[in-house]
């Protein structure tokens, strides 16, 4: 492909990624823009032209190596989350917008140390970025064969360097987008996420590429390399220093996850809900994982065809160039640059925050910014910021032509990660270390960068740029113990994880030391104490009192407008005095608000500058620890409090669900009652109309035979006893209910009762064929009320006989006793209970729909009054629900003294 | 002469009713629950059926359901109900499934007779 064309699908490809980027900022409520997907991709910002291409390099040179890189995000996958959510908190409440604000705040907002942070960013990112254009250049030279169109190697007719400029344009005007660096920046981020699905399936293609098609698949590849190549070399872990180097390059990427400004920018600041880190704990590990699947495969593929190591960096281009498939080859370039694109510009945004909010406006601007209007001030701290975004990127372009061809991406990739590391003993141990202190932190850092300095960037630049081996051989002033990469004789391990080693070792010792020796200021050790219990600062936010002093609203106010703008800051007051209901009235500023409005100025020129400005203003008396203990332990309190009223409320809940149960069963009683009635009314009429109907016969008729006017009046008779028995029942039940009916308790025989009771019914059982089986074998005496269990018995069996069917129905009665109570149990095989009525059929007007014949009289009590009976004994009845067919009915009763 | 079912299943009151409906020249048939009507009626083609609501098995309103639905007992056979159940309700879904009359108990028997010879006669 020619270069002109290439350059024109190199602006396609950003234009179409300039659009997504748009239409993400448009749809920023929407489903897709806002899925906890789009945020675990955007984490893949780590895969940078390093990964894509660097990556195969190392396996080839250096075997499984390479690894390492992405083993300490794998491993530490649950580790860091749990981190992570304790940074995104601290970080919300705050509204942290870069790494090194969150340092610097941790250590009583230090500017100093802020600045620090940002020139140790800074010096890691640039070399980074310029190993991206380093490797966006020569890509394109390996893709582009054709020699027509521009051509040389000034600045003017470089490629690389329009390429440089147009992702300095692409970063400066979406990253920059909303004044408040800690607000999301929703398009870039998402197409940052498209461009994470699009490297990894591009590379995912060339492996399989690779893998499938030029070689029979991984075995083929294993064999074909193990007769070509070394591959006992390429393919172990190289003995203990290995191991140990191993260990250290793990531990390398594991601090880079959390510490390198992209990564940071893309996991906490662009954070908005816990779903996020859910889906990003299985999601990230699994995406690192399908990035290096073939990587192995592509080395050796590249090294057996190409027989070359030192272009190993590109084998991804190189394998599809040499078989002729230019469309893969520009597939895996597209690639590559979106890899490039997106960690050029969360880099850059990152960068830019913390240059303008860290470096620029503190020491330079903001005595600049206090005195002009507010509009221009918002535009003022955006030019900055764009110019950060821009110089930077130029800076690296600059860098990268300084750069020998010859070093390879993944030296550069390790020196960026060997320098943001110098910051991990003040970011970690600071988290969970209350004494911690902005000294001790910033010599910590310093020396830090000087041994990096002296053990890996002096010699090589030696060695690459001046190419001279002598410093790295012999050691300074040819001294022994002073050999670089062997510092002090320690020469087991390999040049990046000695310098790691021995600028961690004196770093942290210099930032524990310190820390202990010298006692931070006030503020610094609030800020510890507040990072140490960073779930009650949580709750705090601005009811953190962790203020003293003397200002007024009025100026406070002043410098909100001159920063948000008019509106803005209008509305911010109007929410504050709403949230804490705040008299407008009031002039003198409290706690609350000096804390809201410098969270509110952090947002927009972060918290080194929020700071100083709100210290011009306001006479700050400094708050002792003892103060800030009190404040974290009365939030305490408070929790405690909150708790206790979210129980109670939990109470009312409860009982509001009570009422409502109760009132559902009062509900169900009077619907019940209302049956019951009906039926009652139905049973006394039954009666009443036959008595009727009979004497209307015998009154109209005067000459009826003798024999059936005495049939009528006999039928009349037994009606009228029906009615009486029927009145009878109520009334006992109702007797019994309201509590008025004793019982008349003898020790009798329990068998002798239910015998009883059999007999009584065996008339009608065997009137319909119905058996009726109890062994009346062992003669069990208890203490009852004779008749009433008779009633009982009576009433279960009539029961029974109910639901059976004529001919076929059995009934069976059983009795048992152990040392606590005797239990009776009267099954049948009739038509069973309906699943849902368990409860019900014991309460009373009950009726059952699965009747087969008519109930006798006083149905409808039946159960109730067995109920009734038992629990005046203390014993208990229900039906066994466990049942297939049938029903089964379970009286016990205790066997102490009643 | 006509022929009458006399569904209930209470005795006493059949009894009753056979006898006077029986004084009145009528043809009277009994069943004791709804489906030795149901059977009974398919058997004699009744002029009129006497039906009481609540039996066990099958209730009067099934049997008004079957009438309705048996083309030569739909043609020629009316239905009386005679039933405790009190309520509108229970009234109006028995006239609505094609019952002439419904006579709540206890029955006056010369109302009883009233309807039925009204019915009857009025048979076109």
């Amino acid at each position: 492909m020619s270069k002109t064309a290439l350059i024109a699908l190199i602006f396609v490809y950003l234009g179409i990624l300039f659009l997504i980027a748009f239409f993400a900022e448009k749809n920023k409520g929407s489903k897709l823009v806002s899925h906890p997907v789009v945020y675990a991709l955007s984490l893949a910002v780590y895969c940078s032209a390093w990964t894509y291409y660097g990556s195969v390099g190392m396996a080839a040179k250096s075997g499984v190596e390479f690894l390492t890189i992405y083993l300490g995000p794998i491993i530490a996958a649950p580790l860091w989350i749990v981190l992570l959510k304790k940074i995104i908190q601290l970080s919300k409440v705050y509204k942290v917008s870069s790494i090194a604000d969150f340092i610097s705040l941790r250590y009583g907002n230090s500017r100093s140390l802020g600045a620090l942070v940002t020139l140790v960013c800074a010096a890691s990112i640039i070399p980074y970025i310029s190993l991206q254009l380093k490797a966006i250049s020569e890509t394109f030279e390996i893709v582009s064969t054709s020699s027509l169109g521009i051509e040389g190697s000034s600045v003017i007719t470089d490629s690389t360097f329009y390429i440089a400029l147009i992702l300095a344009i692409f970063a400066s005007f979406f990253g920059t987008l909303a004044l408040d660096a800690s607000k999301h920046r929703t398009g870039v981020m998402f197409s940052i996420a498209v461009e994470s699905v699009l490297k990894l399936s591009f590379f995912l293609i060339v492996g399989v590429y690779v893998t499938y098609f030029v070689f029979d698949g991984t075995s083929d590849i294993y064999k074909q390399a193990k007769l070509g190549l070394d591959l006992n070399e390429l393919s172990t872990i190289k003995g203990l220093s290995g191991g140990i180097n191993w260990y250290f390059s793990v531990a390398l990427s594991f601090l880079a996850i959390f510490l390198l400004p992209r990564q940071f920018q893309a996991s906490v600041v662009e954070f908005t809900n816990r779903k996020q880190l859910k889906t990003s704990i299985w999601f990230f590990p699994l995406y690192l994982l399908l990035f290096n699947v073939f990587v192995i495969f592509i080395a050796w593929g590249g090294m057996l065809i190409l027989g070359d190591q030192s272009k190993a960096d590109y084998f991804t281009l190189l394998i599809p160039l040499y078989f002729e498939e230019y469309w893969l080859a520009i597939l895996v370039f597209l690639g590559g640059l979106s890899a490039v694109i997106s960690m050029v510009v969360v880099s850059t945004v990152a960068l830019s925050t913390m240059l303008s909010n860290n470096l620029i406006i503190p020491y330079g601007f903001i005595k600049n910014l206090t005195q002009s209007k507010s509009f221009k001030n918002e535009k003022t701290i955006k030019n900055i910021r764009r110019l950060c975004v821009f110089s930077s990127i130029i800076l690296a372009y600059l860098l990268y032509a300084l750069f020998d061809p010859k070093v390879s991406l993944f030296s550069i990739g390790l020196i960026s990660f060997l320098i943001i590391a110098q910051l991990a003993p003040s970011f970690f141990i600071g988290m969970f270390w209350n004494r911690g202190s902005a000294l001790g932190s910033k010599v910590g850092i310093i020396l830090g960068m000087l041994i990096v300095g002296f053990t890996y960037l002096l010699p090589f630049i030696t060695e690459n740029v001046l190419s001279q081996n002598s410093f790295a051989e012999q050691g300074l002033y040819g001294i022994d113990l002073l050999k670089p990469y062997a510092l002090f004789g320690v020469d087991l391990l390999n040049p990046v994880n000695h310098a790691l080693y021995w600028s961690l070792l004196l770093n942290t010792g210099a930032y524990l030391v310190l820390s202990v020796v010298k006692k931070g200021n006030y503020r610094e050790r609030n800020y510890g104490e507040m990072f140490v219990n960073s779930e009650k600062v949580v709750e705090l936010k601005e009811n953190a009192y962790v203020w003293k002093g003397e200002a007024y609203v009025e100026d406070i106010q002043n410098i909100l407008i001159r920063f948000l703008g008019e509106a803005k800051a209008k509305k911010a007051l109007n929410v504050f005095r709403k949230r804490y209901q705040v008299n407008p009235e009031e002039k003198l500023a409290d706690a609350r608000f000096i804390n809201f409005s410098e969270r509110l100025l952090t947002g927009a020129v972060g918290s080194a500058s929020a700071k100083i400005l709100i210290s011009n203003v306001a006479k700050e008396k400094p708050v002792s620890l003892v103060e800030v203990l009190k404040i974290l332990e009365e939030n305490k309190e408070t929790i405690s409090v909150n708790k206790s009223l979210e129980e109670q409320s939990q109470k009312l809940i409860k009982l509001t669900s009570d009422l409502k149960s109760a009132n559902e069963e009062l509900k169900l009683q009077d619907q019940l009652k209302d049956d019951f009635l009906d039926t009652v009314a139905h049973e006394l009429k039954t009666p009443i109309t036959s008595i009727k109907a009979s004497s209307e016969v015998l009154t109209e008729d005067d000459d009826m035979p003798f024999e059936l006017r005495q049939k009528f009046l006999n039928n009349i008779i037994q009606d009228t006893e029906r009615l009486n028995a029927l009145i009878n029942d109520i009334l006992d039940l109702e007797k019994m209910a309201s509590g008025r009916d004793e019982l008349n308790i003898t020790s009798e025989a329990l068998n002798t009762c239910i015998q009883d009771a059999i007999d009584g019914i065996s008339s009608i059982a065997e009137r319909k064929h119905i058996e009726v089986n109890f062994e009346n074998k062992t003669q069990i005496e208890a203490e009852f009320d004779y008749s009433k269990m008779l009633q009982v018995f009576t009433n279960l069996l009539s029961n029974s006989l109910k639901f059976v069917s004529e001919n076929e129905g059995r009934i069976e009665v059983l009795l048992e006793e152990n040392s606590e109570e005797i239990t009776i149990k009267i099954r049948d095989n009739g038509k069973g209970i309906p699943e849902g009525d368990f409860d019900l059929i014991f309460k009373k007007f009950y009726q059952s729909k699965n009747q087969t014949f008519k109930k006798p009289v006083g149905s409808g009590f039946g159960l109730a009054i067995c109920k009734q009976i038992v629990q005046m004994h203390c014993g208990e009845i229900y039906a066994d629900p466990g049942l297939e067919t049938g029903a089964e009915f379970i009286v016990k009763l205790p066997k102490r003294k009643l | 002469m006509k022929k009458i079912l006399l569904v209930d299943d209470e005795p006493n009151i059949i009894m009753a009713l056979e006898y006077t409906l029986r004084k009145n020249d009528y043809e009277v048939f009994i069943a004791r629950d709804g489906e030795e009507a149901i059977a009974l009626a398919e058997k004699l083609l009744p002029d009129l059926v006497i039906l009481d609501i609540m039996m066990p098995k099958v209730d009067g309103y099934e049997v008004l359901q079957h009438l309705r639905e048996h083309n030569a007992l739909k043609a020629s056979t009316q239905t009386v109900i005679i039933s405790a159940k009190q309520k509108e309700s229970d009234v109006q879904k028995a006239l609505n499934l094609g019952a002439k009359a419904y006579i709540k108990k206890p029955f006056s028997m010369k109302k009883l007779l009233n309807t039925v010879s009204e019915l009857l006669n009025h048979k076109p």
